[in-house]
């Protein structure tokens, strides 16, 4: 053995993309875990005496017109909005794994079909579809994740069956279907692992719009419904006390959902550069 | 020729397609009566209106003469409003279409001369820098752009008035200069993306062996990037551009919001609320024609680059 194998290799090392995504988003996850045990101030509690204020030791992100402390309510609020894109991206990505392998491992007309759904989908810009569909619907947390989860499906999808597609042609495979493989052990344990380096990327991506689309369309009042706290509902509250000069509470919530896109974005353009 | 020929027809019979499921899938959601006369609304007195309006007819029959008449410019008449849609949507549609025309334009200018001016500093500290800035700017949603454009430009420095709005009826230049807020603000990711991708796709072409053929011609960097790599490197860009062009249109609605501007984002977003069905049928068509047609000049761009290109 003259070489090292490759896989050894620290990911970190060089690589300034994935090393300041990871940090960032373990920071941000930090942060929202956290914020779902303890905040300094109880998030949902309003001050008489405290209505308004600019950022102070005491209320380093100020206060909204409640009195109550943003940075608690920010905490607290993006457990909500993580918890969506968490579970938009595992419905959305589960679901298009399924489907991408199926479609792409076995082709033919069912593939064609459902890889026309998909085009379909895609034609018109998502964000824009799901505040159609979300409008119609009650607002509320579940709904916003069936929403999204279905129309992230293509997106998925597609890599996934473009990988299986190349793959299905390429000589281990035969080579595994001479040995008496089934096709579906094939797929799992033969192709499934291959499909990875381009699918983290693209769960990355998925995340971002996500947490995107989340803040989106709350902002709209079409999101979460009234009761829930999100990054969306707060930029929602936050609307009006901009232009009475008090920009903390929106800056704050803005602040966090860049903090969160970001290390997340880093994360996606670290993996990709690491599959080079 | 033949190849534009073709992608119409697919163009058209995926609006077709789009049309017929929406105006069924509204059908479906929001019977309109109900909303007209309110909860309590006698059977008798909901079944005249029914005859009255046309929906005791069968769907296909009343998607069919929609449609026609759509084409034909009449949209119908809102169920709420009792005005006809086309007077309804009309100027709306006109500012939506400006600010996103202005966000393409903003992104066009911004990141073409931004991409290919990068390129040609590849390594250099402040491609480094800018490379770490883009990545940053590709993260910053519009509506967080839109908040600090108000609390820097509006509240701070007074440049403009925060959440006034001049309609271009009114003055043109007003108009327009309220309206480079919110199309920078939904322009200003796009930049960034657009940037990058340009720059990577133009540092591939000078790599090839055309450009060095260009060197011992006696080309510099910047004369034989501007000759011979920048068009090709515009081949990807361009197909980029347009899915992008379709999502800052989707993307505007949100920045309306925070713009006080009256485009059509905000009047399709009332109008789903009270089941006002003609609107909505009539602003999701539009808006599907637009987004489509975006991607037909991108196709066509992209083919008028490279003759080779064949979709």
């Amino acid at each position: 053995m003259a070489k090292q194998p490759v896989k050894n290799k620290n990911p970190f090392a060089g690589n300034w993309f994935l090393t300041a995504g990871a940090a960032i988003t373990v920071f941000m996850i930090l942060f929202t875990l956290l914020g779902q045990i303890w905040t300094p101030y109880d998030p949902s509690l309003p001050d008489e005496n405290a209505m308004s204020l600019a950022p102070s030791p005491a209320h380093w992100f100020g206060t909204d017109s409640f009195g109550r402390d943003i940075l608690s309510r920010v905490m607290n609020g993006a457990g909500t909005t993580l918890l969506i894109a968490f579970l938009v991206v595992l419905i959305g990505g589960i679901a298009g794994v399924i489907i991408g392998s199926l479609t792409g491992y076995f082709g033919g007309v069912v593939d064609e079909v459902l890889m026309r759904i998909c085009d379909l989908i895609t034609a018109f810009p998502s964000i824009l579809l799901a505040l159609i569909i979300l409008r119609i619907m009650e607002p509320g947390v579940k709904n916003v994740v069936w929403v999204l989860a279905i129309l992230f499906v293509p997106s998925f999808a597609r890599v996934v069956r473009t990988e299986f597609a190349r793959c299905r042609t390429q000589n281990y495979v035969k080579l595994a279907r001479l040995q008496g493989a089934g096709p579906f052990r094939i797929m799992l344990r033969h192709i499934l692992p291959n499909v990875w380096p381009v699918l983290l990327p693209a769960v990355s991506i998925g995340f971002n719009n996500a947490v995107l689309a989340e803040a989106s369309m709350s902002f709209l009042g079409v999101g979460v419904s009234a009761s829930e706290v999100s990054l969306g509902r707060m930029l929602y509250d936050s609307q009006n006390t901009i232009l009475r000069g008090a920009p903390w509470y929106a800056l704050t919530v803005g602040l966090v959902i860049v903090l969160m896109i970001l290390g997340f974005s880093l994360l996606g353009e670290g993996l990709r550069q690491r599959n080079r | 020729m033949r190849y534009i020929g073709k992608k119409l027809l697919t163009l058209l019979a995926t609006l077709l397609a789009v049309s017929f499921l929406s105006y069924a899938a509204f059908e479906m959601i929001g019977d309109p009566v109900a909303t007209i006369l309110g909860t309590n609304a006698t059977p008798e007195a909901a079944a005249q209106l029914r005859a009255d309006m046309g929906l005791d007819r069968p769907l296909p029959l009343r998607y069919g003469e929609w449609l026609w008449h759509f084409m034909g410019g009449d949209m119908g008449t809102s169920y709420i409003y009792r005005l006809p849609v086309r007077e309804m949507i009309g100027e709306k549609l006109a500012v939506t279409l400006i600010m996103t025309l202005m966000a393409v334009i903003l992104t066009v200018a911004v990141s073409v001369p931004a991409g290919a001016w990068l390129a040609r500093r590849e390594g250099r500290p402040v491609d480094k820098v800018f490379t770490v800035l883009n990545q940053i700017l590709m993260a910053v949603p519009p509506f967080f752009v839109a908040v600090l454009l108000t609390v820097v430009f509006g509240l701070l420095l007074r440049v403009f008035t925060p959440g006034r709005f001049v309609p271009y009826t009114e003055s043109w230049p007003l108009f327009l200069f309220y309206m480079i807020f919110p199309a920078l603000s939904v322009a200003l990711p796009r930049i960034a993306m657009t940037t990058k991708m340009l720059r990577a796709s133009a540092l591939e072409e000078l790599g090839r062996d055309y450009i060095l053929t260009a060197y011992s011609r006696g080309h510099s960097r910047r004369s034989a990037l501007k000759a011979h790599a920048l068009k090709n490197a515009m081949l990807p860009v361009v197909t980029f551009l347009a899915a992008n062009a379709a999502e800052m249109l989707a993307g505007g609605i949100v920045i309306e919001q925070l713009f006080s501007v009256p485009g059509i984002g905000r009047l399709l977003l009332s109008s789903i609320g009270t089941r006002d069905i003609p609107v909505v049928e009539a602003i999701v068509l539009i808006l599907a024609v637009w987004v489509m047609l975006i991607h037909l000049i991108g196709d066509i761009l992209g083919q008028i680059l490279d003759p080779r290109v064949r979709l």
